[in-house]
């Protein structure tokens, strides 16, 4: 456990001052700072308004940023790092496999998630300053969403960097996956599957199987809980799931899909060259 | 100590390592020759438990991949160029003396003697440390921990003279088995006793190499030149002599291991050099 903390804080140095955790903790940063400046969390939109109103666009707009930017991320430092001869260097240290590598897992779902939680502590403080009141429930629920989320991702991005030997194969199926994903969560392309008389669970299971649509539908029924946004395909998920129940799984999938994921990047590790 | 028997390595349809058998025992100090592609590399890795491999291989009678980490509590590594790590000096060695045995205050005692303060610099990103002083950190690391095996690529490439001086000091202070890397045969010569050269990854060279002066050894060196030269001043000042008000007669001290090194840059001053004097200095 310590040999995995150790690794863990490390990474947290190590990716704290690169830029891209720059980049992706400034845009986080100045996205909530100008929802704030321009009177988002003030707007009134289906009946949101004050910090609920914030939170529904944070979700919807981290959505937008946090899959590609942690994906592309992760395989270019750490398919990056082996390149470099990082990896060789540290892993000539007597640190246990499993603590590195579950370490940097760790370390880097930090670096990923503070941004995120500190902005919103933000918004909050705002929110609580101006004299408004914070709708705990939803806000915890948001930040669950967004914890499966970075797993999801971070395990695809660990699984990715196990598999491909050099940085570009890594970051090109790492922007492969992002798009294919995106493609079958848009409402149209599983239109069409209907359309072309593919049978509507084949449309329904790959919605479901969808990181991005769980995430996306699990979000949405926090501000429309009869997911009247969503069209017909909302029967199906109250129907089956029911409101709680969606939301747990929007919860539990997609971390358990990253955890899997991570998974098998560790076996792949272990089974192969390590550098 | 190290024992490989019948140890290859193949990338796609290359084979790039294919040693029959090597064996070093404990407390020996091997050059590992060759050129590039060589194979020095591919078996560094393999001792470390980096590289899977064919064949078997023994360090400590402990297999590198399956017992790794317990190997490397007892290996130290020096890598030629210096990682790119962005994280604090202090970071690196907090995660060096945690995951192994040595403590902060030697590594701090062994990168002082090779001429860098720890904590001036503890909290500096690594890579933006100088190549001398990456050098001596990452030498500190391994030299700062208790180990038993020393690997080492070219270790002494980006030190300057009195750094060069105290690694050989401590290399020959230390007991642990050495394994050193190069290109060339010369520049790790004075810290070995046997050559192991590798050629399309076979050992094509397996040589004793006899010194009669020792690690810790330094000569008194006197150079006399016809005339004062620019150039040849800027050398020996790279080497730490005094030449005196004429620059004619230059003075000082160098370490065993590097003499020949230094006989190689005063014969790219042949014509100059009138009279040249090495002596050991007598052990108190």
């Amino acid at each position: 456990m310590t040999h995995l903390l150790l690794a863990a804080r490390l990474d947290v140095a190590e990716s704290a001052r690169s830029r891209w955790f720059l980049l992706y903790a400034g845009v986080f940063g100045v996205l909530v700072a100008l929802m704030l400046i321009f009177g988002l969390a003030e707007s009134r939109v289906m009946g949101f308004t004050g910090l609920s109103r914030l939170l529904v666009t944070y979700v919807q707009v981290a959505m937008a940023i946090l899959p590609v930017f942690i994906l592309i991320t992760t395989v270019r430092s750490i398919a990056g790092d082996r390149e470099a001869g990082v990896t060789e260097y540290m892993l000539s240290l007597p640190v246990p496999l499993a603590a590195w590598y579950w370490g940097k897992f760790a370390g880097r779902f930090l670096v990923a998630f503070l941004p995120v939680l500190a902005t919103l502590g933000i918004a909050v403080g705002w929110g609580l300053m101006a004299g408004g009141e914070v709708p705990w429930g939803h806000l915890a629920a948001d930040l669950a969403l967004l914890v499966s989320l970075i797993v999801c991702f971070l395990g695809f991005g660990f699984l990715i960097s196990s598999v491909a030997r050099s940085t570009d194969v890594a970051q090109g199926a790492a922007f492969f996956l992002w798009l294919v994903l995106l493609v079958f969560m848009d409402l149209v392309m599983l239109g069409v599957l209907i359309r072309e008389h593919l049978p509507p669970e084949l449309a329904v299971t790959v919605a479901l199987a969808n990181p991005l649509q769980v995430f996306r539908t699990a979000s949405m029924m926090l501000f429309d809980p009869q997911l009247v946004l969503l069209g017909p395909a909302a029967y199906v998920i109250l129907d089956h799931f029911g409101p709680t129940g969606w939301l747990a799984w929007g919860i539990a999938y997609p971390a358990a899909l990253g955890g899997v994921a991570a998974g098998a990047g560790y076996l792949v590790v272990r089974r192969g060259d390590l550098v | 100590m190290i024992s490989l028997a019948a140890v290859g390595k193949t990338f796609r349809k290359a084979r790039v390592l294919d040693v029959e058998t090597l064996r070093i025992a404990a407390g020996e100090r091997v050059a590992l020759v060759g050129s590039n592609g060589a194979g020095k590399t591919t078996l560094i890795r393999c001792l470390l438990g980096e590289y899977l491999h064919e064949g078997d291989i023994r360090v400590f009678g402990l297999s590198p991949r399956h017992d790794r980490t317990a190997l490397l509590r007892r290996a130290g590594f020096v890598p030629q160029l210096p990682p790119p790590l962005r994280m604090p000096v202090g970071e690196l060695v907090r995660f060096a003396t945690g995951v192994g045995q040595g403590s902060l205050a030697r590594i701090a005692e062994v990168a002082a003697g090779l001429g860098l303060d720890i904590g001036e610099v503890a909290s500096k990103p690594f890579v933006k440390l100088s190549g001398g002083q990456k050098q001596k950190l990452l030498i500190a690391v391994a030299l700062g921990r208790p180990v038993d095996l020393l690997v080492m690529d070219e270790p002494a490439a980006n030190l300057d003279p009195p750094a060069r001086a105290a690694l050989f000091r401590l290399l020959g202070e230390s007991a642990a088995t050495m394994l050193v890397t190069s290109h060339r045969l010369d520049e790790v010569a004075p810290l070995v006793n046997r050559v192991v050269e590798l050629d399309g990854g076979r050992v094509i060279l397996d040589d004793r190499v006899e010194d009669a002066v020792g690690m810790s050894a330094t000569l008194t060196a006197r150079v006399r030149v016809s005339r004062a030269e620019p150039a040849f001043a800027q050398a020996m000042a790279h080497w730490g002599f005094d030449g005196g008000a004429d620059g004619l007669a230059w003075t000082g001290l160098v370490p065993g291991p590097d003499r020949l090194r230094f006989l190689g840059t005063m014969s790219r001053y042949a014509g100059l050099v009138a009279g040249l004097t090495l002596e050991e200095e007598s052990r108190g």
